[in-house]
């Protein structure tokens, strides 16, 4: 295992002086190859902003992030928009996909932004796109496709360039539950196959039954990190970090106290 | 990329986008029918005094002008012949009258113009003899005069002037036949001054004044490139004449400038709209495209590759619009009916598509800036 991302007391501040909003306040992780992560927390807890953070869209006001060993901070906007492309994948939990393009030309954008359309390139999202199930739809339009087609399109997308993290926001906000659990599975295998970093935001927790850590998030900080799993597949039933907490003595629960140890204590139910 | 996104989203929303180049197309047949039409009135009020080999126009003082209220006698031509610097001076008189046929056919009106027989004024031929001597009752008649009146050199014409209170009758010779010069909305022919002098139509009485009166003096100069300062020379060699150069002339033929100025302001006003119909329609697909533009930023398009995208999308649909437009007025003007006076020239064509092809990216302008401050943050629904 070696690390592919990693934060440095990366802090966000919205607004300015004493009206200001600290978004994120302080957090360090680091997310290894082949590791998919979940980020959860309730509406507020700064896991979209961690997240846009982590993919090069918002620069922290203070701290540092690294992935691939170059710190974003220091880019500017030209080449944060070309490291987005190169080194990030990225599937949204609405308007994914280019609605004028159809499926493979969708994944195919990443290679034709990243000049790597040739013949591998080509097959490569070919194959990637019928692994998902989508063989006979390769040249439908988006709004030819059901919602779970089209989230498995911007998956394939998101892989396609063979980017160093994968970032993934909300994927079952617009999808049943089966589909969910499908889409989210997928995308944990594939990214366990192809050795990525992973990192899903989600306030379902519900879908964290496919990763291998959950970092909780509340007030902008990081409260707890989960990674055993045993307790994440209960975390993942119960959707209760206190559940989750109480599922058995002799496997104590590895939580990583960054700040706010006491909210150990109360039973954080993320925003479910 | 820039230009696969732009092509690629035109091919598949083709309905919708040829809708907005018909819209253009609209816009480029009225503008090229609008550039026509002033053209064509333009020339038809002009073009005697644009072909004149002439470098200046000499009016009576104090009339503005206005050739039909100028008077110059013989003696102010003595005079200015006198002038040094001045290579030839040519009289011009300017009346209507109408051709009249004994076989039934419509009477024509033309423009009678009275010069002197070899000097400026005098219109070079293109078929047939100039006029023979000051007072040979010769006709040169124009192309238009020619086409209406299937007239041939050698034929003998009949004009009618209204002389008093009654219709006089004149047979004039053609003896050849110039390009078209029309004069004031007319075709011309043209007479030698004391032919015209008699022919013209007159009132009742007249001044009693007996030297031959002309309009205008045309006067050509030894060298051209002195029209200032020969114009100031001959305004103090001459009293009581009033001198301008061949556009301000034109410039002052009765309702010249209100009526191309008319004509120049719907133009200008129909790509104005063109403009903000445009400006308009793009603005409006690129605020329903907000969270597609921020995707694709997200996902590591640069704001370059956006701002080409949109600019290109615009650059394609004004130029087929203004494409289907041109070709769509080329093929009305071929079933329009002879005698209206549309004149398709190249430099106004020009001007007209030059300007038509500016008013798609002009109006795109807000949109491309608006595609431009798109955050890619919306694309995972924050703002900055």
């Amino acid at each position: 295992m070696n690390t592919v991302l990693r934060t440095q007391d990366v802090t966000k501040l919205y607004g300015k002086g004493s009206t200001s909003i600290v978004a994120v306040d302080q957090v360090s992780l680091q997310i290894e190859r082949g590791e998919f992560v979940a980020l959860v927390g309730p509406s507020g807890s700064g896991k979209t902003t961690m997240l846009a953070m982590l993919a090069a869209l918002l620069s922290p006001t203070s701290g540092a992030i690294f992935i691939d060993g170059q710190d974003l901070s220091q880019m500017k906007e030209k080449e944060r928009a070309r490291f987005r492309g190169q080194k990030i994948g990225f599937t949204f939990q609405a308007n994914n996909l280019v609605p004028y393009l159809s499926a493979l030309e969708n994944v195919e954008l990443m290679l034709r932004l990243n000049k790597e359309l040739d013949k591998s390139g080509k097959a490569r999202a070919r194959e990637l796109l019928v692994r998902l199930g989508l063989e006979e739809r390769l040249n439908n339009l988006p709004n030819q496709l059901s919602g779970g087609q089209q989230q498995r399109v911007a998956i394939a997308r998101a892989l396609v360039h063979r980017p160093e993290v994968v970032l993934v926001d909300e994927p079952t906000a617009s999808l049943d539950t089966e589909r969910a659990y499908q889409v989210v599975e997928t995308f944990s295998n594939l990214i366990h196959e192809q050795d990525r970093a992973g990192i899903m935001v989600t306030h379902d927790l519900r879908m964290t039954r496919y990763v291998d850590k959950v970092i909780h998030m509340l007030d902008g900080k990081i409260t707890n990190i989960l990674t055993d799993r045993q307790q994440i597949e209960i975390l993942a039933k119960t959707s209760s970090f206190q559940a989750a907490e109480n599922s058995g003595e002799s496997l104590p629960l590895e939580f990583i106290f960054h700040s706010q140890p006491d909210s150990l204590s109360q039973p954080v139910i993320a925003a479910v | 990329m820039s230009f696969y996104l732009a092509t690629k989203e035109i091919w598949r929303n083709r309905g919708r986008f040829l809708l907005f180049s018909l819209v253009i197309a609209l816009i480029t047949t009225l503008v090229l029918f609008i550039a026509a039409l002033a053209g064509g009135l333009a020339t038809a009020n002009k073009q005697f005094i644009e072909k004149l080999d002439a470098d200046l126009l000499v009016y009576q003082e104090n009339v503005d002008l206005q050739a039909t209220s100028s008077r110059l006698g013989s003696a102010k031509l003595r005079e200015l012949r006198r002038v040094a610097g001045i290579a030839e001076v040519g009289p011009l008189a300017f009346s209507t009258s109408t051709i009249v046929f004994g076989d039934g056919r419509q009477p024509i009106d033309v423009a009678l113009i009275g010069v002197e027989p070899g000097k400026p004024g005098d219109p070079p031929r293109i078929a047939g003899e100039g006029l023979r001597s000051k007072r040979s009752k010769d006709v040169i008649i124009d192309q238009p005069t020619a086409q209406k009146s299937n007239l041939n050199i050698g034929d003998r014409i009949t004009i009618k002037s209204i002389q008093g209170t009654k219709e006089e009758f004149f047979s004039l010779t053609v003896t050849g036949i110039t390009d078209e010069r029309q004069y004031f909305f007319q075709p011309s022919i043209i007479v030698p001054l004391s032919v015209w002098d008699n022919v013209r139509p007159q009132p009742a009485i007249e001044s009693g004044d007996k030297q031959l009166i002309s309009n205008v003096i045309a006067v050509k100069l030894q060298n051209p490139a002195e029209i200032s300062a020969m114009s100031q020379m001959m305004a103090a060699s001459v009293a009581g004449i009033e001198i301008a150069d061949k556009a301000t002339a034109i410039q002052n033929i009765p309702g010249y400038s209100a009526q191309q100025s008319t004509l120049n302001t719907q133009q200008i006003f129909t790509l104005l709209i063109g403009v903000l119909v445009l400006g308009g329609f793009f603005q409006i697909q690129t605020l329903q495209k907000v969270a597609q533009i921020g995707m694709l930023k997200a996902i590591g398009n640069d704001n370059r590759t956006i701002a080409i995208a949109a600019l290109l999308q615009i650059i394609i649909v004004t130029l087929i619009g203004v494409g289907i437009g041109g070709a769509g007025t080329m093929l009305l003007a071929l079933g329009l009916p002879a005698g209206i006076p549309i004149i398709f020239s190249g430099a106004t064509v020009a001007i007209a598509i030059a300007a038509l092809l500016l008013i798609g990216p002009l109006g795109g302008l807000v949109s491309i800036r608006l595609a431009l401050k798109i955050d890619p943050l919306t694309a995972i629904g924050l703002s900055s």
